[in-house]
């Protein structure tokens, strides 16, 4: 049973309500590019979660108190739109939005190389405009696509992705329902090229078996979104020689 | 494609993408080595010339470098100089010394105000990114007609041409004069339906400036050209 009451979250025939076997991921589709007024941006569908990513900068850093004299400032801005959910959400920062962007910030810091603008500011914003579970994890992948296609120089690509637990079952890609009612959530961000993880939170507990089978599954997904990422980018630049 | 491109495979590469083995070769911009791989830290081609490999992005910052021609606006304005944007990660500072007026100590807003547009040039870039701008030399002014574009940094070569072949087709199609910053920023002067087509002309370098196509859009819009006199 789930964590919060009696809730049945895996079917008799082992698959999750939605269909999906417990390592399978919700569709992703990614399109680059959606913006034109932005210096790089990207939109990504993953399941019924959409978000919008748009780069600007690298710009002069203001106030001049947040700039740094050897590296690049990561300004993110993540919101939910008040129509992103069944229950209209308050417009505005919030703690948690306030939160997640912070994360985001520091997942992208080590990835970009910050060290080339010294005292200068990249502004990234994430607009989540449907929410479905998992919005901090589509808003890190479509941010690491729209920097790609700012033309930020950048080590890797940085995937977000999400296991969990739900029924004692260690699950990949939890929905709105297994996010509510599960016993565990770890959605963290993986350098897909290197295997490094650039961010990990978890919410819940996980035993150690059930943590290493959460990454595996995590790495997984990984995987198959950066090739959706790639191929994304690849597209809109298709038929194209510098 | 550029002429330095000897021997290495022409692919569009992404940020931690494989190019190949180090093996005796140079990084170049655009790439790192790691673990004795080339890797790509920016989304575009991959070229190989002098034994260096380098990525050619398809869109970058303006990074200024002395010398540099470009087109500026006044973002703040003190007493004895101008903060001007030059489209790049750095604001550009123009000290009354290097304006083409005599200015007094505290009357630099009687010449340029916020929002105003320069034609400049960068006089130095130091190591810790402080540019420094003039308005001293041939042609250097504030520009108080026209208007001004953006283009991506990557497609200014296009856009120009060779020896400045394709600039100069497109002032002769709009009757307009043309100039282009190195820093992205383009001002058209003309007529309306000028100034329009040459709108167009550069619109179909930023959309298409990458593409192997280019010159036939570009032809072809061509045939659209204003008449000269048809204002």
């Amino acid at each position: 049973m789930g964590g919060y009451g009696d809730v049945q979250l895996l079917r008799d025939d082992g698959l999750r309500l939605d269909g999906r076997k417990i390592d399978e991921m919700r569709p992703v589709a990614i399109e680059a590019g959606v913006l034109p007024a932005a210096d790089g941006s990207a939109m990504v569908t993953h399941g019924l979660n959409v978000a919008v990513a748009a780069v600007y900068g690298p710009m002069e850093a203001h106030p001049r108190k947040i700039q740094r004299q050897d590296r690049a400032v990561i300004d993110v801005r993540y919101n939910m739109a008040p129509f992103s959910t069944s229950d209209r959400i308050r417009p505005g920062y919030n703690r948690r939005s306030r939160e997640i962007s912070k994360v985001t910030a520091e997942a992208l810091e080590s990835v970009v190389l910050v060290e080339r603008y010294p005292r200068s500011k990249i502004r990234v914003e994430i607009e989540i405009l449907a929410a479905e579970a998992g919005t901090r994890c589509v808003g890190i992948t479509a941010a690491a696509v729209a920097l790609a296609d700012a033309g930020i120089p950048m080590r890797d690509l940085i995937v977000g992705v999400a296991s969990g637990k739900v029924e004692d079952t260690v699950v990949l890609d939890l929905d709105k329902a297994e996010d509510n009612y599960g016993q565990a959530d770890l959605p963290v961000g993986i350098l897909p090229n290197t295997g490094e993880i650039a961010f990990l939170q978890m919410d819940g507990d996980l035993s150690p078996d059930e943590f290493n089978l959460a990454m595996e599954y995590n790495f997984k997904a990984a995987a198959e979104i950066h090739e959706i990422m790639v191929d994304a980018l690849k597209r809109r630049y298709e038929g194209g020689e510098n | 494609m550029s002429n330095g491109q000897n021997g290495a495979e022409l692919r569009l590469v992404t940020p931690g993408m494989a190019i190949g083995p180090v093996a005796g070769k140079r990084v170049g911009s655009g790439a790192i080595a790691q673990n004795d791989t080339i890797i790509a830290t920016r989304l575009g081609w991959t070229k190989e010339f002098n034994n260096t490999v380098s990525v050619d992005p398809i869109n970058s910052a303006y990074m200024p470098r002395s010398g540099d021609l470009i087109v500026a606006v006044v973002a703040e304005v003190r007493n004895n100089l101008w903060f001007m944007n030059i489209n790049g990660p750095f604001q550009g500072l123009l000290p009354m010394s290097l304006a083409p007026w005599k200015v007094e100590f505290g009357a630099a807003r009687q010449h340029m105000g916020i929002g105003d547009v320069v034609l400049a040039r960068v006089q130095e870039v130091d190591e810790c990114h402080n540019v420094v701008l003039t308005m001293k030399g041939v042609g250097l002014r504030r520009l108080n007609q026209g208007t001004v574009v953006n283009v991506p940094i990557n497609h200014i070569d296009r856009l120009r041409g060779e020896g400045n072949a394709t600039v100069q087709r497109l002032r002769d199609a709009s009757d307009s004069r043309i100039i282009i910053g190195e820093n992205g920023r383009v001002w058209i002067d003309g007529d309306a339906k000028g100034t329009a087509w040459a709108r167009q002309a550069v619109a179909l370098t930023q959309a298409s400036g990458h593409k192997t196509t280019f010159e036939a859009e570009l032809s072809a819009l061509e045939q659209n050209a204003p008449k000269k006199g048809d204002a």
